[in-house]
């Protein structure tokens, strides 16, 4: 069996979720390749082979797949479906949009965001916002998955697989990228963040939300998360948005303030490995998942904990 | 042109989804069920676009058990024009529902397809790219912001780290994301205007066939639960715990 890993990079940086996918691919087989599909890869592609237990890193390259084009992405793996028996994708909004494209095209089930490979053909996913775990087995004959990278610990580094350039294919001919506007921080990535300090809709407003979460999470160098109430509402970029619908994270410390804690929101978070919430409401249903409550305004509890943390050397 | 809307009859939002004692999947059973929010979100764009004079038509249509008329008949008070529903008791995986989607869309030959990025049932995220696949039509999913015009649509979407807008041309498939728009309520008026709208009910055969369905669900089990944990006395306390109970700080 041989497995096929869609890296997850932005044409300079190798991201964290492509070793956790690798993670998941080698609990399938010792047989994976990785592909660096985009434009200008050459140092994402030394990256890869440097991820221990690789097999071989592929590079593809043209205009649409360096701005990830999902038709063009589906173009360029389908036909090396021909020598793999699963292709696995990280969960982003990257792998999310060209992996069922890939599964159609191959006549296969999709298999979304797995949190276990429990066998060759059997892997178990979240269903409901959180609520249930599925177990599924497919009986296709070949398997298209995305893997939900909290879920795995990232494969190690001391690798050194060959590269080897591969067919871009045809690109996506109907599809012309128009311009993108990427959030530039200097703070962690949520997910991937060991901390995570998240706002909601309390916060009443974005000056507000800047004035309290984001120097609390500096002091921590956490990443700022935010539910989707604060992020409809404009106090928080979309991006900072945790939940069913947001980003999934499971950092060692997830601190909500300000957040009631609903299910679309738990879905997001309830894997952390210490929750702590901040609410003035003691029966906000955070508190069934917190592991440390504090019953209080934000308004005061937030300058005590700075303070608490500036006495502790924080 | 005419749209077309693809609209899953799903648990509704506000309920929280029990496993069954035996492991064969969620308690359905006396639930509330509505449209799955991003379809209501896809349907209330389509009406947009209608009521700017960019789409004449409208057509909703829903794979699902009879009860799903009601989900089309949800979208015909939005001001969707006609309704399709594909009858089945069957829970049709992505690839089934694409496909049968896809003879819709030949049949019907709309110039774009609106739908939901996801359904909250299932989690799968995947019938739109299926379809746009299957189709070979472009595909923008995530949609946050959408300009339609005669040839092409551009579509802002939401992807990690920020947007990202694409021009495609027509016809597409567009998924919807949460903050595309704000579904209006459908007024009494509308709802009794809906009475009288048109839902054929056809079955899979009338599309070519269901297919069978190629993932076996062994189990549904119910995650780890978290346990409430402790109230702190105050700030210092927390961090104090932090440092030597947790040890995350
Ligand atoms: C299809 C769908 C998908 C969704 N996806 C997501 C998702 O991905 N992520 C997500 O987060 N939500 C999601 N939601 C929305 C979710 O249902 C909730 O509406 C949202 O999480 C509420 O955000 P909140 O907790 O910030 O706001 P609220 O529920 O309004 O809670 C605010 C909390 O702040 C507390 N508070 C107020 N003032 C103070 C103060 N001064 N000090 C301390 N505490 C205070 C209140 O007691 C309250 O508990 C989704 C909903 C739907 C229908
Ligand atoms: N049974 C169905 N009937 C009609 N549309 C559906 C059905 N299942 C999924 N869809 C459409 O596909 C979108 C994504 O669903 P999914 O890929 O299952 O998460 C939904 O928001 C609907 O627009």
């Amino acid at each position: 069996m041989a497995v096929l890993v869609v890296a997850d990079h932005d044409n300079a940086q190798l991201k964290d979720n492509t070793h956790k996918t690798v993670t998941a691919a080698l609990a399938l087989t010792s047989d994976v390749d990785v592909l660096v599909a985009g434009a200008g890869v050459t140092d994402v592609a030394a990256q890869a082979a440097r991820i221990a237990g690789v097999r071989k890193v592929l590079t593809a390259e043209s205009e649409a797949l360096g701005k990830q084009i999902a038709e063009a992405l589906s173009g360029c793996v389908v036909p090396l479906m021909g020598g793999y028996d699963a292709v696995l994708a990280p969960a982003t909004s990257v792998g999310k949009n060209f992996s069922p494209r890939v599964a159609a095209l191959l006549d296969v089930a999709p298999i979304s965001e797995i949190v276990e490979v429990v066998g060759a053909d059997t892997f178990t996913r979240p269903i409901y916002a959180g609520n249930a775990l599925e177990t599924v087995q497919s009986s296709d004959a070949k398997r298209v998955i995305t893997v939900r990278a909290t879920a795995f610990k990232a494969a190690e580094e001391g690798g050194s697989a060959p590269v080897e350039a591969v067919d871009p294919g045809p690109g996506a001919p109907a599809t012309r990228f128009v311009s993108e506007e990427i959030l530039k921080s200097d703070r962690p990535e949520l997910a991937a963040a060991k901390i995570v300090v998240s706002g909601g809709r309390a916060m009443g407003s974005a000056e507000e939300f800047h004035r309290v979460i984001e120097p609390l999470a500096d002091r921590l160098g956490a990443a700022v998360g935010a539910s989707r109430a604060a992020v409809d509402a404009g106090y928080a970029p979309n991006d900072y948005q945790v939940g069913q619908t947001g980003k999934v994270v499971a950092p060692q410390l997830y601190i909500a303030i300000g957040i009631s804690g609903a299910i679309q929101h738990l879905a997001g978070m309830k894997d952390s490995k210490v929750i702590v919430a901040i609410n003035k409401d003691a029966d906000a249903p955070i508190f069934q998942v917190a592991d440390y409550g504090l019953v209080a305004d934000y308004k005061t509890a937030v300058p005590e904990l700075m303070a608490a943390l500036a006495a502790a050397g924080k | 042109m005419k749209i077309l809307v693809p609209v899953k009859r799903a648990i509704d939002s506000n309920v929280k989804a029990r496993v069954k004692s035996d492991q064969t999947g969620v308690d359905l059973a006396n639930v509330k069920m509505s449209m799955n929010p991003f379809c209501e979100i896809a349907v209330e764009e389509a009406v947009r676009l209608k009521e700017k004079g960019l789409a004449e038509e409208i057509v909703a249509v829903s794979i699902g058990p009879i009860q799903a008329q009601e989900t089309i008949r949800t979208a015909l008070a939005i001001g969707a024009d006609r309704g399709i529903l594909i009858q089945t008791d069957a829970d049709p995986e992505p690839l089934e529902v694409a496909k049968l989607l896809k003879a819709v869309a030949l049949a019907e030959a709309p110039r774009l397809i609106l739908m939901g990025k996801q359904a909250i049932d299932g989690d799968n995220n995947a019938v739109g790219q299926m379809l746009s696949a299957l189709l070979d039509w472009p595909q923008a999913t995530f949609a946050y912001k959408i300009e339609l015009s005669p040839q092409v649509v551009r579509v802002t979407r939401e992807v990690d780290g920020g947007l990202q807008t694409l021009e495609l041309d027509l016809p597409a498939v567009v998924t919807a994301d949460l903050r595309l728009n704000e579904p209006r309520y459908a007024s009494l008026p509308n709802i009794m205007k809906a009475k009288k709208k048109t839902i054929d009910v056809k079955t899979a055969d009338d599309y070519g066939g269901a297919g069978a369905g190629h993932l076996k669900v062994l189990r549904v089990t119910e995650p780890a639960r978290r346990t409430a944990g402790v109230k702190v006395e105050n700030a210092a306390d927390l961090v104090a715990r932090l440092k030597t109970e947790a040890g995350v700080l």
